[in-house]
């Protein structure tokens, strides 16, 4: 079922002129992706889930770090216990200071971090960037299509324009999502780069929004129960407004006399 | 105690005679709670009863967090991630606490304008307000310091511009500055004391609070119309007012109530709207964030501070006049404290023999100027400081102090208020016509 609304998701950006996301003055685009969890309703496509834990496990793993992210949350991507447990040993080694030595990855520790290149923990980069906040500051874009921090990840793993420079020794790729238009990290993605079990579209952008989903999960993993809890504390506040709303016109209704 | 003729509590039991002879507290809470009350008071005098909330929401979801949170440059940041995903409920508890700090600013903005509106600073007053504008500095200083916490991007940047501020102080700026943080920069020491004082702030406020609510039940509350109760006798008393329960604490949960449907929505569905992506990144001495800016509640302050700039005329006289004393920097130091101490002198800048702007002209377009005005001062402290934002904020810095120094004193002279109703219960009555003779108010 949701496979098939990502799919029909994917081909209405595709078909349709994508809604632009971009700042004025034109120099990052920020796409308007459409994602499962969005919106008062939305929930997570687990089967993009798992991909973008794929795509994350094989290609971004070599160079960034998930650190604040514990292994065994991943049974919350409909993985089973066993899965986790053979998905962590066989993936990642932590060092552990009562061996003094690494060891496989068990699911209480965390995804390691990765300072290698100095790459930045992906912990909470879909809640540590934004999309557009304007026009002119007031936030009424972010207001109308949330604050755009998995938009901002997938335009910019989607966003390299094929061009390169080379500034201070050090090789900068143009990309239409990053501040400033060059980006050091080379492009990450190639089409058809992966196969997924589910047999999933695995284009460019395709691979995008799948790990900018997973990206998102990571940094807000309790979203779903958030909604849920304003979902609930609202129909309840709301009735408890209307049952003071209804107390309170009684209980004034002597003092106030009947002119109206 | 002096205040509005009414009912005292009568212990009547013997135990209720033993306790009220030795401390009768039951007879504080009665009195308090049976305040008489202004009858005509509007849907703008809800706003006390959320800021208590506020408080109260603020020190309990606190008192959680702090159960959970390390005040160390190493870990802080870890242990609000902690909280975010292995606490239970944590999540929500930190992003309550997180959008509690918004919802206590507007209530305490709206609360301001509403006093300002209505002459409730005007004598006999004045302490409430001067109580209240302290209680607002405290709130700041305590969101401030609450936004260091997370010790992200922000957190830390926010601090070294804040704490910069005092620098500017001239001679002893900058001991003053070692002094607050503990050491040459935002470091550990600094976390360590703003958590302390994070901590004890609120309940500063709360006794604050208690000498607020204290003080304006002696004057007795203002009104819509700011005609003073009838205080000859009980009965003419009553004619003007309606004891605080239930009239008052109903109507106010109500509000309390949809307020908080709004509240809880922005909590369930956009808890970081009103947030800074870049306290998502763990604080970095070593790398600067493009745009440095505060919280929504600081941006009209902010913009006050960056209003004035070396080439304002203002300042290179006051620069000129002090021998170089008083610099640009210094200057906006200056002017931003002086623009809420403007707010705190109300009471003394207003000549007006009217109290409520009601019945005041030509007051009324000074004051939703100021309001706009505050918006506009609010957005410009989030622009970049560059043409034309710079102008912009400087002439509405200018209106700023403009109402409190020079429209204020002069509106009292030149205006020439309207009569407002001989008594409350003429107000009340206008609006709501007259109660039947034997209806009597519910016990």
């Amino acid at each position: 079922m949701f496979k098939k609304l990502a799919i029909g998701a994917a081909f209405a950006i595709a078909l349709t002129p994508a809604a632009s996301y971009a700042a004025g003055g034109g120099e990052q685009h920020v796409e308007d992706f459409h994602f499962s969890f969005e919106g008062p309703f939305g929930t997570w496509d687990q089967n993009q889930l798992q991909r973008g834990l794929q795509i994350y496990t094989e290609v971004c793993a070599a160079c960034h770090g998930l650190q604040y992210v514990p292994l065994r949350d991943l049974e919350a991507l409909g993985y089973s216990e066993e899965q986790v447990i053979a998905y962590a040993a066989d993936n990642f080694e932590v060092f552990d200071p009562e061996l003094d030595d690494f060891r496989p990855a068990i699911p209480t520790d965390h995804f390691p971090a990765n300072n290698g290149v100095g790459a930045p923990d992906l912990s909470l980069m879909a809640k540590a960037r934004a999309g557009f906040h304007g026009p002119y500051g007031l936030g009424i874009n972010q207001l109308v299509k949330g604050m755009g921090g998995a938009e901002y990840v997938a335009s910019l793993l989607d966003g390299y324009t094929g061009e390169e420079k080379e500034e201070a020794g050090t090789i900068l790729y143009e990309n239409k999502a990053f501040p400033g238009g060059w980006i050091s990290m080379a492009p990450p993605l190639s089409d058809e780069q992966l196969d997924f079990a589910d047999g999933h579209a695995n284009t460019v952008e395709a691979m995008s929004e799948d790990v900018s989903a997973f990206l998102m999960w990571a940094a807000e993993p309790k979203l779903m129960d958030r909604k849920n809890a304003g979902f609930v504390g609202v129909i309840f506040l709301t009735v408890l407004s209307v049952l003071l709303y209804l107390v309170n016109k009684r209980l004034w209704a002597p003092v106030k006399g009947r002119k109206h | 105690m002096s205040g509005i003729p009414h009912d005292h509590y009568e212990p009547k039991t013997n135990g209720e005679k033993w306790l009220h002879s030795r401390l009768p507290i039951v007879g504080l809470l009665y009195d308090t709670l049976m305040i008489p009350t202004p009858k005509n008071l509007n849907w703008m005098w809800i706003w006390g009863i959320v800021l208590t909330f506020c408080l109260a929401l603020q020190i309990v979801t606190g008192i959680v967090l702090v159960m959970h949170y390390t005040p160390h440059v190493d870990m802080a940041f870890a242990s609000i991630e902690h909280i975010m995903r292995n606490v239970n409920g944590g999540y929500m508890i930190r992003y309550l606490h997180m959008n509690g700090a918004s919802l206590f600013f507007v209530a305490v903005y709206i609360h301001i304008f509403r006093g300002l509106f209505y002459g409730s600073y005007k004598a006999p007053r004045e302490i409430t307000w001067i109580i209240g504008m302290l209680i607002y500095l405290m709130m700041m200083g305590t969101a401030f310091m609450g936004y260091v916490l997370p010790w992200g991007q922000m957190s830390f940047w926010g601090a070294t511009v804040i704490t910069g501020l005092f620098g500017a102080i001239p001679f002893v700026g900058e001991a003053i500055q070692t002094w607050l943080l503990g050491g040459p920069a935002v470091d550990n020491a600094t976390l360590n004391r703003f958590f302390s004082l994070h901590y004890l702030l609120p309940f500063i406020i709360a006794a604050l609070v208690v000498v607020h609510i204290w003080a304006f039940h002696t004057t007795g509350n203002n009104n819509p119309t700011g005609v003073e109760v009838r205080r000859g006798s009980k009965a003419d008393a009553e004619k003007d007012t309606l004891p605080f329960w239930p009239y008052f604490v109903i109507k106010d949960l109500f509000a309390l109530a949809v307020i908080l449907v709004v509240f809880w929505a922005i909590v369930g569905y956009m808890p970081n709207y009103l947030g800074h992506p870049d306290n998502y990144i763990e604080a970095n001495p070593l790398v600067t964030p493009a745009h440095i800016v505060p919280e929504w509640y600081f941006l009209p302050f902010y913009a006050i501070l960056r209003a004035f700039t070396g080439e304002v005329w203002v300042v290179q006289i006051a620069s000129f006049v002090t021998g170089g004393i008083v610099d640009a920097k210094f200057f906006g130091v200056l002017a931003m404290f002086g623009a809420i101490l403007a707010m705190a002198l109300a009471p003394w800048l207003d000549t007006s023999s009217v109290r409520s702007g009601k019945y005041r002209p030509m007051f009324k377009w000074w004051f939703y100027l100021l309001i706009v005005d505050f918006f506009a001062l609010m957005w410009l402290g989030a622009m970049p400081a560059e043409e034309p934002y710079a102008t912009f904020s400087l002439i509405a810095s200018a209106y700023w102090f403009g109402y409190f120094f020079v429209i204020l004193p002069l509106l009292g002279v030149i205006e020439k208020p309207e009569v407002p109703p001989e008594t409350i219960e003429e107000d009340f009555n206008a609006h709501y016509g007259k109660a039947d003779a034997d209806a009597t108010p519910a016990e």
